[in-house]
């Protein structure tokens, strides 16, 4: 996967995914998805995609992209930065529910931990987390609440 | 165990539990294992192996221990299995002696900590760099749960780790040995809710060893290993110590701790209803209770009230974590589950001091963490 997504300024401001393979980057024409994996086998979706299913073994899993949008399961929000964390703090982080039948976790875009409920719609955005070193935009995932909290 | 030997606790050695500048890992654990070698009234050539957990110790760790004090030539076996290496080591051992193959072995943990949320290799650097890996973020995910399903509040939270240090007060070998309040406890600095600083237990130092033996030690009453039972996590769960990034939604498959309690259940020949006291994981207070469940001490989703009934304090039915736990202990991972069985073999013995559990006759001890691991040991008199 190249790891360069667009330019905003042309030879000045990269954006560049935190990992590769994780989730769809800005253009896509599939929209913006996590990319996980299902099983030629047993069927299931796993998160990150990995050629070998976690659930039962079976090599060839093939990438699916999932994900737009999923519903809120737990949360809580990290308050200080963990160590090797690049982004800002608070940060919301939970477990989301995704109707293709896969339960992730993620970082959520709200710490505001009272005003999130059990149940309630999510959709995924990419977005940019910090500034590496090189000066790029580093992009990665997280579920936004729906009612642009 | 059916059709095979007894194991018994023949002497126990424990160093305290807390920070310790100047002294490195290996004196500590020489501490531990020489006090347990002198309980049971053994020294070089007085047991057939040795086994050692601990994680963030490096090579040779239990080989380091045992060379400076001249106890070397045995098979020496280095286990990690995180929060449950010591009750890995446990497992090995007392399998060694029921099998008949050792008649006294010797089995020790200990652990220098570093400072801070627990960090380790775990992990890919993209997950902590993204904010996916901070423990206490998924000990939050499951103390939320236990709020949406087992009628836990933030007061039940709090009083887990008001009960935890209350008792650790008794305890010279406890890292915090200062009494909170519910309301000191939950105006604490929040650290990811619903979870609050005094909520969590500190990584720390330590070490514990346990001489294990086919035939009961010299000191006190007779305390036998009925069952030591380790697992790990079954595929599919999201929120077990195995951390994914991922699982299958339409129910959590077993836990490594429903798993292990079970068949130590069954290998003991135990109804858990019949227990005297438990000591168990609290590395934050909702797993305390999240704990309670999955050893089946109270039924499923029936943590709240568990808590709301005082049935775990020292004056309730069950005393849980009389030691003080690992919120007033500290945790130094390798060394935890074997302060434990320390812990309980000395309460077995009746000589836990301020801290007894009057009559006590039968304990269980519980670890679960990273990889995902959980240990349960059973012991009685």
């Amino acid at each position: 996967m190249p790891p360069v997504a667009r330019r905003w300024y042309p030879d000045r401001v990269a954006q560049v995914p935190i990992h590769p393979g994780l989730f769809t980057l800005p253009g896509d024409p599939r929209g913006t998805r996590l990319l996980a994996a299902r099983c030629p086998s047993c069927a299931g979706l796993h998160f990150p995609a990995g050629e070998t299913c976690p659930y039962c073994g079976s090599d060839g899993c093939h990438v699916e992209a999932i994900g737009a949008e999923g519903r809120l399961s737990l949360w809580t929000a990290v308050r200080t930065a963990p160590p090797g964390y690049r982004g800002p703090v608070p940060y919301g982080f939970g477990v989301v529910d995704l109707p293709e039948g896969l339960r992730v976790v993620s970082r959520l875009a709200s710490a505001e931990v009272e005003r999130l409920r059990e149940g309630e719609a999510v959709d995924l955005v990419v977005e940019p987390l910090f500034t590496n070193d090189a000066g790029d935009e580093v992009l990665s995932f997280a579920y936004a609440p729906r009612d642009g909290r | 165990m059916k059709g095979r030997r007894a194991v018994h606790v023949a002497g126990v050695g424990l160093h305290p539990f807390g920070r310790f500048e100047g002294k490195d890992v290996t004196r500590l654990g020489q501490h531990a294992v020489r006090e347990a070698l002198a309980e049971a009234g053994v020294g070089r050539g007085g047991f057939g192996a040795a086994f050692c957990g601990t994680v963030y110790t490096g090579v040779a760790a239990g080989h380091k221990v045992l060379s400076g004090l001249g106890l070397s030539g045995v098979p020496i076996v280095n286990v990690e299995a995180g929060c449950a290496s010591g009750g890995a080591a446990l497992s090995l051992g007392a399998a060694a002696i029921a099998s008949g193959e050792h008649d006294r072995v010797l089995v020790f943990g200990m652990e220098k900590m570093p400072r801070g949320i627990i960090r380790s290799s775990f992990f890919p650097p993209w997950c902590e760099e993204a904010g996916l890996s901070p423990a206490p973020a998924y000990f939050a995910l499951r103390a939320r749960r236990l709020m949406l399903e087992s009628g836990v509040s933030r007061e039940h939270l709090a009083r887990v780790s008001v009960k935890n240090h209350a008792n650790g007060v008794n305890n010279p070998f406890a890292m915090f040995r200062k009494p909170f309040t519910t309301e000191q406890v939950l105006s604490s600095q929040v650290v990811c809710d619903p979870l609050t600083l005094y909520m969590l237990c500190s990584p720390n130092e330590g070490a514990a060893a346990v001489v294990l033996s086919a035939e009961p030690g010299p000191v006190g009453p007779p305390v036998r290993v009925l069952a030591s039972v380790l697992r790990s996590h079954h595929p599919g769960s999201v929120l077990g110590e195995h951390t994914p990034m991922s699982g299958l939604p339409g129910g959590e498959p077993p836990t490594p701790t429903e798993t292990a309690a079970r068949e130590a259940w069954e290998r003991a020949g135990v109804d858990p209803r019949d227990l005297d006291l438990a000591e168990v994981q609290d590395t934050d207070s909702g797993r305390e209770i999240l704990s309670v469940e999955e050893l089946g001490l109270c039924e499923r989703g029936g943590g709240g009230r568990f808590v709301e009934d005082g049935v775990g304090e020292m004056t309730g039915r069950l005393p849980v974590n009389p030691s003080g736990g690992l919120l007033s202990k500290g945790e130094p991972l390798g060394a935890s589950a074997l302060g434990q069985v320390v812990e309980l073999a000395w309460q077995l013995r009746g000589a836990a001091g301020p801290r007894q559990v009057e009559g006590a006759r039968l304990a269980v001890g519980h670890t679960v963490g990273r990889g995902a691991n959980a240990s349960v040991v059973v012991l009685g008199r």
